[in-house]
């Protein structure tokens, strides 16, 4: 009964976080595009970048919003299905959680209200100013999340009295050695994410037709990106990989299919099938020698083999070792595409490049595939435990029935395939019908750059509203429709 | 540090956090309970448009409060969330319905628009009765051995609980409707008075009920108030009747507003009031317990320097918080309406001109 009620425990975490992270990893970097668009339309006055930012808030709005729902019954899940955990680990992750809240939820929730719905009720500097705050906000979300979570996957600064965790150096849980690697390879992911959709969905349009001038935009914006990004993502990638080979040995033996200990020189194992039972790799493809170098930099690097632990300490080591290889082959096709479409948004040859179409829109949802996979080797590969080597996951449970967990995980099953279906369904049909793309002039557009704008005076701006805010309201309601 | 009684300031903090939640998500809920007594589609409208820019941020308190409850006193949230795993897993579910519902309400049409108006509602409804299931579950108190939860799977459901469930959706009834006759006008307005009175009377009774209810459940309580039957200890009584009779002349007032003055602001903050007072006979009866009859907030803290640190952010950005929350609240003050915040879909309103290709 205890394994069960923690088997479904896990599965319950495992479905909810998955759904949960696919819209932030989204938002993140789409909120810093939304920024980039306003910023970029108050500078030039070019009004196809304010076309464009109120084509994607309203995305935004529905992706933020599934990103808030889905994120509460994370924050309640560790007290219902994870109460152990709470109890002893919560002196070090609460505080980090509870400056998330402090420091990203309320900025980005509340100024998220100015964003959608406070055009025409302050001045377009000020809508700017809450564009960013939000963008911001959710680069702050990441930080205190990803730090919570590097402190899971290799705990530092704490002190563990009676099988409770108690912080020693506040420093040191903050920034534990691993968090820099994590916040920058998911930061870089959700840039990564959200840029191949948006590539996605203007090739779409392209394709159709629709509202070619914008669509155009995005594409080398976007192309552009990840012609920079993917390739940096991939060092990212594999300083991330050379920190876990240092901190988390089995997590690392698992992503690289390695049984045996070698001393130097392993071999590296592009595919195979890991039996977990025998204890050893099925259908193995491997290239001698290069191992050791491929993954730690050095022909002598050592790598301590699966077979040094306990059957009981391992983590699921097929899971492990194929979610790895889709993140990198995903990765891989990113930088491929990174430099064709680089090249191509550089030469201008882009708006030509029909033929190039289908294989954009394919790739739009490339970064969810990617960070799902990342997220599944990182936190699998922590398996046994939930803070690694110390807090084992069967001890972490709450005491409730399996029944209970059972339940709800169908409960939740199903009302996240109700509303997620619906949410990304009106997310594609808002997507597919472009942006507005017209010669009708946008709200207030403002003159190019630095003459004076007196109108544009935030607190002038607001006096005028008060007197007279049902006129500012009604005009606002006028672009809302456009 | 040592000088500072921790627990008690996070005790505070999390009662703060867990007050703006009521109030705020309050309004937010009982719009959703009355929404299908609004008559027509453009009332419906102004009345998830008067929230639309808000509520977001208002259930950042809920977060808050979960979030606060396991960092300043992890013992506590240990042992009581899986004590009440069902009402907060229909609270959730409840919650993800309505919240996306805010979107995709005005981005359907036809059946689409009258089922998430549906998921809106219904959402709400469950939400409201769900937290007042947790409030009784809390207030009855729970089955604690060494730190962790004992009890059975359906602990949290006895006629008490269901009483508080009730009072709960009522009260984020009365404030969902005086929110409106604040926010709206006309007709609509007229409604909403309609709406208050007689959720008023429904919030008077539980309030009643549940208050005499609570002297019963634990010994503690009752000799807090001087009201140990059969000893009446006037001492303990006397200093603490004010708040019973404060909340006898505010429904009075309120109710003065709502039927003679046709105050606008009037009716919402004397709710808010009557809820400060419920808010503060409930603290008065369970104070110092974290978890009633168990865990006593001192028992329940966490380590003194992991309160500390996050009391730090705390003083730092809750006055941050607090004040760009009233500057949005003041962004969007005046009457809200049906055409303003979210826009109907309408079919014919694309607008791509280059759409030349089919």
């Amino acid at each position: 009964m205890e394994l069960d009620a923690l088997l479904l425990a896990r599965l319950q975490f495992a479905f909810t976080i998955s759904f949960h992270i696919i819209f932030p990893a989204f938002t993140i970097g789409l909120a810093s595009y939304l920024a980039v668009l306003e910023g970029l339309w108050l500078r030039t006055g070019n009004d196809k970048f304010i076309r464009l930012y109120e084509y994607w808030v309203k995305i935004f709005a529905i992706s933020f919003a599934l990103g808030v729902v889905s994120g509460i019954v994370m924050s309640y899940q560790f007290g219902t299905n994870w109460s152990r955990f709470s109890e002893l680990a919560g002196n070090v992750i609460g505080p980090l959680l509870g400056y998330e809240v402090l420091t990203a939820f309320f900025l980005e929730a509340s100024f998220l209200g100015i964003m959608l719905f406070g055009r025409g009720l302050v001045g377009p500097g000020l809508h700017f100013i809450a564009t960013s705050i939000v963008a911001v906000g959710t680069l702050i979300s990441a930080f205190w999340i990803l730090a919570a979570n590097s402190w899971m996957q290799f705990p530092t600064g704490h002190e563990l009295r009676d099988g409770v965790f108690y912080v020693a150096d506040w420093w040191a849980v903050v920034f534990s050695p691993t968090f820099p690697y994590r916040l920058v390879h998911m930061v870089l992911a959700s840039y990564l994410t959200t840029a191949f959709v948006v590539v996605g969905v203007a090739a779409y349009l392209m394709l159709r037709r629709r509202a070619l001038e914008e669509s155009l935009t995005m594409l080398r914006m976007g192309l552009g990106l990840i012609a920079i990004l993917a390739p940096l993502q991939l060092v990212a990638g594999h300083e991330h990989g050379l920190s876990v080979y240092d901190t988390q040995p089995s997590k690392f033996a698992a992503i690289e299919g390695h049984w045996q200990s070698y001393q130097g020189n392993a071999p590296l194992i592009l595919f195979a099938w890991p039996d977990q039972e025998n204890q050893r790799n099925l259908y193995e493809i491997k290239i001698p020698e290069i191992g050791s170098f491929v993954a730690t930099g050095s022909w002598n690097g050592a790598i301590t083999g699966l077979l040094e632990f306990p059957p009981e300490d391992r983590p699921n080591v097929a899971i492990v070792f194929w979610a790895f290889r889709i993140m990198v082959g995903v990765g891989m096709l990113m930088i491929a595409f990174g430099l064709v479409g680089g090249l191509a948004a550089w030469t201008g040859w882009i708006g030509r490049m029909r033929w190039f179409y289908p294989f954009l829109v394919l790739m739009a949802p490339s970064g969810f595939v990617a960070v799902l996979a990342g997220w599944i080797v990182a936190e699998v590969g922590r398996q046994p435990y939930t803070v690694y080597g110390l807090l084992r996951t069967a001890d972490s449970v709450s005491p409730v029935s399996a029944e209970q967990v059972a339940l709800s995980l169908l409960v939740f099953i199903i009302v996240y395939a109700i509303v997620f279906t619906a949410g990304v369904f009106y997310i594609w049909r808002i997507a597919a019908q472009g942006p507005a793309s017209d010669t009708k002039p946008p709200p207030a557009a403002p003159a190019p750059t630095t003459d004076k704008k007196p109108e544009r005076d935030p607190f002038k701006a607001m006096d005028e509203l008060r007197d007279g805010a049902d006129g500012a309201r009604k005009e606002a309601a006028q672009h809302g429709n456009a | 540090m040592e000088t500072l009684d921790l627990p008690l300031i996070w005790a505070a903090i999390l009662a703060l956090a867990v007050f703006m939640y009521v109030v705020l998500d309050g309004f937010d809920l009982g719009i959703g309970i009355l929404f299908p007594f609004a008559g027509s589609d453009t009332n419906r409208n102004t009345m998830m448009n008067s929230i639309a820019p808000v509520w977001d941020g208002n259930e950042t308190w809920l977060v808050l409060g979960g979030g606060g409850l396991m960092a300043a006193f992890p013992a506590a949230y240990a042992a009581f969330m899986p004590a009440v795993y069902m009402p907060i897993g229909f609270m959730l579910t409840a919650l993800i319905f309505r919240g996306v519902a805010f979107e995709l309400r005005f981005k359907s049409k036809g059946a689409g628009r009258k089922w998430w108006g549906r998921a809106f509602n219904i959402g709400s409804l469950v939400a409201a009765l769900s937290q007042g299931l947790v409030l009784g579950a809390f207030i009855q108190g729970t089955n604690v051995f060494g730190n962790q939860f004992a009890g059975g799977a359906f602990d949290w459901l006895t006629p008490f609980s269901a009483l508080v469930a009730v009072g709960v959706a009522s009260g984020y009834t009365l404030l969902g409707a005086t929110w409106v006759v604040m926010k709206a006008d006309g007709e609509l307005a007229e409604k909403a008075r309609g709406w208050a009175g007689r959720s008023l009377l429904f919030v008077l009774a539980l309030m009643a009920m549940v208050s005499c209810w609570v002297l019963f459940l634990d010994i503690q309580a009752s000799q807090r108030w001087g009201l140990a039957w059969p000893v009446i200890d006037l001492k303990k009584l006397l200093p603490l009747a004010p708040v019973p009779l404060a909340v006898g002349v505010l429904a009075l007032w309120l109710n003065r507003g709502l039927q003679v003055t046709k105050s606008t602001y009037g009716p919402f903050f004397c709710t808010i009031g009557l809820f400060a007072l419920g808010y503060l006979g409930l603290a008065i009866s369970l104070f110092p317990y974290i978890v009633p009859y168990r865990l006593t907030v001192w028992q329940a803290a966490a380590a003194p320097n992991s309160q500390a640190i996050l009391l730090v952010g705390v003083l730092i950005m809750l006055p941050l918080i607090l004040t760009y929350t009233a500057y949005v609240y003041w962004v969007f003050r005046g009457k809200a309406s049906a055409d303003v915040g979210y826009t109907p879909a309408t079919p014919g309103q694309r607008t791509e001109t280059l759409n030349t290709g089919r």
